[in-house]
């Protein structure tokens, strides 16, 4: 079967864990803002800049292209995504990521001060399926031959999800927010932090196998973490959430062939001339006046030093931690969780008994999280061949082992592993796969484990320290586009804050 | 198998082996005349197809006549084992041919693999009987009587088939029944030997043969729906698979039929009536028809009607299949249909996808005629929803109008009401109409326009359909048939192919 084994270059991440020693740098750069990694957060905190006017900043990345887990790539089939692969119609709070959509023409208007979002970007119809039974129904909540129990569970689990929804708490604030950080800090809502959701579903009678496995199959594709690792705070997030803001129907979704690459990209278009990327940054040093940072310029092979008025760090905690003076200890609670993400190109479309092919299709018998369809929202009215992007969160084993287990692994089992998982869900895809590509992650997700959303090892490494500014998903204990952009867009005006810089904020209602 | 049967108990077989030349030579001419009419029926040109497999299968009695000398001794036991696999073998030749049809690369191997070996079998018959009697008769009288019981069963076969058994019975039970008679031959012999010469393991495998034929015969209409081409009512003179689409072309008489995805598009008895229905009165709108967009419609019938409006300089067709618009531009067959006029010098034919197509052009015209497939799956469903209908305006000149083929308001009013919602809620305004074309029932259309479509309509010269009269009543709608509340059809929630699904299904019961 032909294919590639890819992954975050490991080889480069792993230089980091050898000092640079003192050999002096072959060039020093001089920079307002340095921007450290180009992942979401990162290109949201240039896309800021740039926004704001702000010319002086360069961003260097580790990897030959930006986009972090939201990269995608290409085969002479369609574009397809290595990692995150839509946006939910965001809530009217996270302003920062509606004037983006706005900017990119992805709202092409507003009416009575809501978004009309353009057709062509939301997923088309019938947008998810669920073979459950031997049958595909429609939609990803289990709703056909359900017990009595079962459908009363489910009915009521989701009336108290959208409760939770409604809730605004003593502070005025919506109880469950995107980004978080607008979340109600009710004592009794945070209290849901301390405890695992599985404790909390145990303690309210949500015991129907069916609406269980739902429930885990949302925190591993939201969190790529098992029901029992997240804490019951985040388990109610991801229902509670999302109040989609939309002049229509705002419980929809936008999605792209390369998924949120479609958005790395237009935003790394908007900064192309800011963009360093094969830098690996080694050592970064806050001084009195500014920082220093010492990196490594891979594809030249040499030594370079930035000086900067302030950086904005943007980077996961675990490397910032390793690359940072005096962070050492700040990645302490954070934990990742590993994924798989395969893209099997095939020469036609997979069927089925019962509901149609849909943009997502799952299988309750399957481990793996389904497969998405790259060519879902094309034009064309009759399928053809099409790449379909298959998700696994190794969330069954510990981070650590799991991580030991996707580099040890060959390329040929994860494609039999791939082969038989889309072959069980669709038998007539039997010979109609012609090519499997997969992509590890080792670090794809903060892991939202009880107690970290809340607690002090979160809230303290998000905490900005000029010159330095703190951003990525990490900071808000949750890996989403959202989440992201948001940490970036904040830290980018408050280095421009820091720096002198008027701007208007993007944050800002 | 059992030891060979003694001399006598042959001998008190005499006069049902002679009856049993009787069945077998009619069975035999049964399987050639099935094999010859299912070759005409799905390859066309009758009188080649009877001549080769009446030669063939000639030829393969000879091969069955020169084995039959290899029979050295059980001679009995030899004609019932090959009584009982021409009742396999012959009598499932029908329904194992019309499954085979369109799964197999080329037709013609399998059917003629099957004339042999039944030819063959065919001829160990005569040759066997012959020597099982030789004890019993004169030689003379031996060949008087197996020739005369031979030839009488042929005539019997000739008349039967046209008459009784292809009207009454079809092909696949006439099969299966001949399977039975060849069967009831090899059965009765078994059951009039003594006991001591039971042929224990024939018995069982004739039983075992009676019984799959049986369950053949009544399971046959089940058996039909598998085969694809036995569901057609008439001969299949034409069928391709292309990447698009499966083309079926059918004649009885004069009435043509062509099937895309078995879907009946035309029947050239009343295709007419569709097809100035279709385009007549939204040409007959437009002031000064200069420049015409067709979107499908690659059987040419619809330019046809195009082109007998005096003032049309240009007509772009754009259809998916370049299948299709090269057989309806070049089969001598089919362009006296639409009078040559895909290769009319004012048409410009051109394959794409139509969405995909509309989205990039940048033209308007004056009339545009929208002659979809009917949208019975998602990927079809796209081409009727909002998104299209605001290409679609944009294409439609100031002036200048646009039909829809919108299925029929009386098999599914929801369905057809919900495209002129959709026409409206891009900007149109629309009125309906519908016609009575027999080969479809009841069918609709919707005009749309910038502004008001009024009732003057000028038709050209040479209807045999619409006259100024009935196409003014085409547009009053009975209580049955009348407007309702439907929702937009978009990309999104696609509603329509629910509609049309959930109304076409009812009534068709």
């Amino acid at each position: 079967m032909p294919g590639t084994l890819g992954g975050a270059d490991m080889a480069r991440g792993h230089l980091l864990r050898r000092p640079f020693g003192d050999a002096a740098p072959a060039e020093t750069r001089r920079t307002g803002i340095a921007i450290l990694g180009g992942g979401v957060a990162g290109l949201a905190a240039a896309w800021t800049l740039a926004e704001a006017g702000y010319r002086d900043f360069r961003l260097l990345e580790l990897e030959d292209r930006s986009g972090g887990n939201a990269r995608s790539r290409r085969n002479a089939i369609s574009a397809y995504p290595l990692g995150a692969h839509y946006l939910p119609i965001p809530n009217a709070e996270a302003v920062g990521v509606r004037h983006l959509l706005d900017r990119l023409g992805i709202i092409t208007g507003w009416q009575g001060g809501k978004p009309v979002f353009d057709p062509y970007q939301l997923v088309s119809d019938p947008d998810e399926r669920l073979l459950r039974l031997g049958r595909w129904q429609e939609g990803l909540v289990p709703n056909v031959a359900l017990g009595r129990a079962d459908r009363e569970q489910i009915d009521r689990f989701f009336a108290r999800m959208a409760a939770f929804g409604a809730m605004t708490g003593h502070d005025g604030r919506p109880a469950f927010a995107i980004p978080m950080e607008l979340s109600s800090r009710d004592p009794e809502l945070l209290a849901l932090d301390g405890r695992s959701w599985t404790a909390w579903l145990d303690a309210h009678g949500y015991t129907s196998a069916d609406l269980r496995a739902h429930i885990r199959y949302v925190c591993r594709d939201e969190y790529g973490t098992e029901p029992g690792d997240v804490s019951a705070w985040t388990g109610v997030h991801y229902f509670a959430g999302r109040r989609g803001d939309a002049a229509g129907d705002g419980d929809q979704v936008l999605s792209w062939p390369g998924g949120n690459g479609h958005l790395a990209e237009a935003m790394a278009a908007r900064v192309a001339g800011h963009i360093d990327s094969g830098h690996v940054v080694g050592a970064v040093k806050a001084t009195g006046d500014g920082v220093v940072i010492d990196a490594l310029d891979a594809p030249g092979r040499r030594r370079v030093r930035i000086v900067a008025d302030a950086a904005i760090v943007a980077m996961p905690r675990f490397v910032a931690a390793h690359v940072v003076a005096g962070w050492a200890g700040s990645a302490a609670g954070f934990s990742y969780a590993p994924w798989v993400v395969a893209n099997a190109s095939v020469d036609r479309l997979p069927g089925g008994r019962g509901a149609a092919l849909a943009w997502d299709n799952v299988s309750a018998t399957s481990n793996s999280l389904g497969y998405v369809v790259a060519t879902h929202q094309g034009l064309a009215s009759v399928g053809g061949p099409s790449v379909l992007t298959w998700y696994l969160p190794l969330s069954e084993l510990a981070p650590a082992k799991a991580r030991a287990l996707l580099q040890a692994r060959p390329l040929a089992d994860w494609q039999r592993i791939v082969h038989d998982d889309l072959v069980a869900m669709n038998p007539d895809l039997q010979g109609a796969i012609s090519r499997i590509d997969v992509w590890r992650w080792g670090h794809a997700m903060v892991r939202p484990v009880p107690g970290f959303i809340w607690g002090p090892e979160r809230q303290a490494a998000a905490r900005f320290a000029p010159p330095l500014f703190a951003a990525h998903s990490d900071l808000s204990g949750i890996s989403i586009f959202e989440e992201a952009h948001y940490r970036g867009t904040l830290a980018a005006e408050a280095a421009m804050r820091h720096a002198g810089f008027a701007h208007h904020s993007l944050l800002a209602a | 198998m059992a030891e060979a049967p003694a001399g006598d108990a042959v001998t008190r077989l005499g006069p049902i082996l002679l009856f049993s030349a009787f069945v077998v030579a009619t069975c035999g001419l049964v399987y050639e005349l099935l094999a010859g009419t299912l070759a005409s029926y799905l390859l066309g040109d009758s009188v080649t197809q009877f001549s080769t497999v009446i030669g063939t299968y000639l030829f393969a009695m000879g091969m069955g006549a020169w084995l039959s000398r290899g029979v050295k001794r059980n001679e009995l036991a030899v004609f019932i084992r090959v009584e009982i696999l021409i009742a396999a073998v012959g009598g499932g030749s029908a329904a194992l041919l019309f499954l085979l049809f369109d799964r197999v690369a080329d037709f013609r191997l399998p059917l003629y693999g099957l004339v042999l070996l039944i030819g063959t079998l065919v001829g160990l018959e005569v040759p066997l009987l012959m020597r099982l009697l030789k004890d019993r008769l004169e030689f003379g009288d031996l060949v008087s009587k197996v020739l005369t019981f031979d030839y009488i069963g042929a005539l019997a076969a000739s008349l039967l088939f046209p008459l009784v058994l292809v009207p009454q019975l079809g092909l696949i039970r006439t099969g299966f029944l001949f399977g039975l008679a060849n069967v009831a031959v090899a059965l009765g012999l078994l059951a009039m030997l003594p006991a001591r010469a039971r042929l224990r393991g024939e018995m069982a495998a004739g039983i075992v043969v009676a019984a799959a034929l049986v369950a053949g015969f009544f399971g046959a209409e089940r058996l039909q729906k598998l085969a694809e081409v036995a569901a057609y009512q008439a001969p299949v003179i034409y069928a391709a698979s292309t990447p698009y689409q499966r083309i079926v072309l059918t004649k009885a008489g004069d009435d043509l039929r062509l099937y895309l995805n078995a879907n009946l598009q035309f029947s050239s008895r009343d295709e007419y009536r569709y097809h100035e229905a279709l385009v007549h009165p939204a040409l007959g709108r437009v002031a000064r028809p200069a420049r015409v967009l067709v979107l499908g419609g690659g059987d040419g019938l619809a330019l046809r009607e195009i082109l007998k409006h005096p003032g049309v300089a240009a007509i772009t067709l754009v259809d998916l299949d370049p299948a299709m618009t090269r057989l309806f531009g070049q089969s001598a067959m089919l362009t006296p249909l639409n009078h040559g006029a895909l290769t009319d010098r004012r048409v410009t034919v051109i394959n794409a996808d139509a969405f995909v197509w509309l989205r990039a052009n940048r033209r308007q015209y004056d009339a545009v005629i929208v002659d979809f497939p009917d949208p019975t799956n998602f990927s079809v469903g796209k081409l009727y929803t909002l998104s299209l209908y605001r290409e679609l305006a944009r294409a439609i000149a100031p002036d200048g109008i646009a039909v829809v083929q919108s299925t029929s308001p009386l098999a599914a009013p929801n369905a057809y009401w919900t495209v002129a919602t959709t026409l409206e809620a891009a900007g149109l305004r629309t009125r309906g109409y519908h016609a009575n074309v027999p080969s479809f029932g009841e069918w609709g259309f919707i005009l749309a326009a910038h502004g008001p479509i009024g009732d003057a309509v000028r038709l050209p010269p040479g209807l045999r359909f619409l006259t100024p009269a009935t196409q003014a009543a085409l547009f009053d709608f009975p209580a049955d048939m009348a407007r309702r509340p439907t929702e937009v059809n978009r990309l999104d929630n696609q509603v329509l192919v629910r509609a049309f699904d959930a109304e076409w299904s009812r009534f068709e019961g």
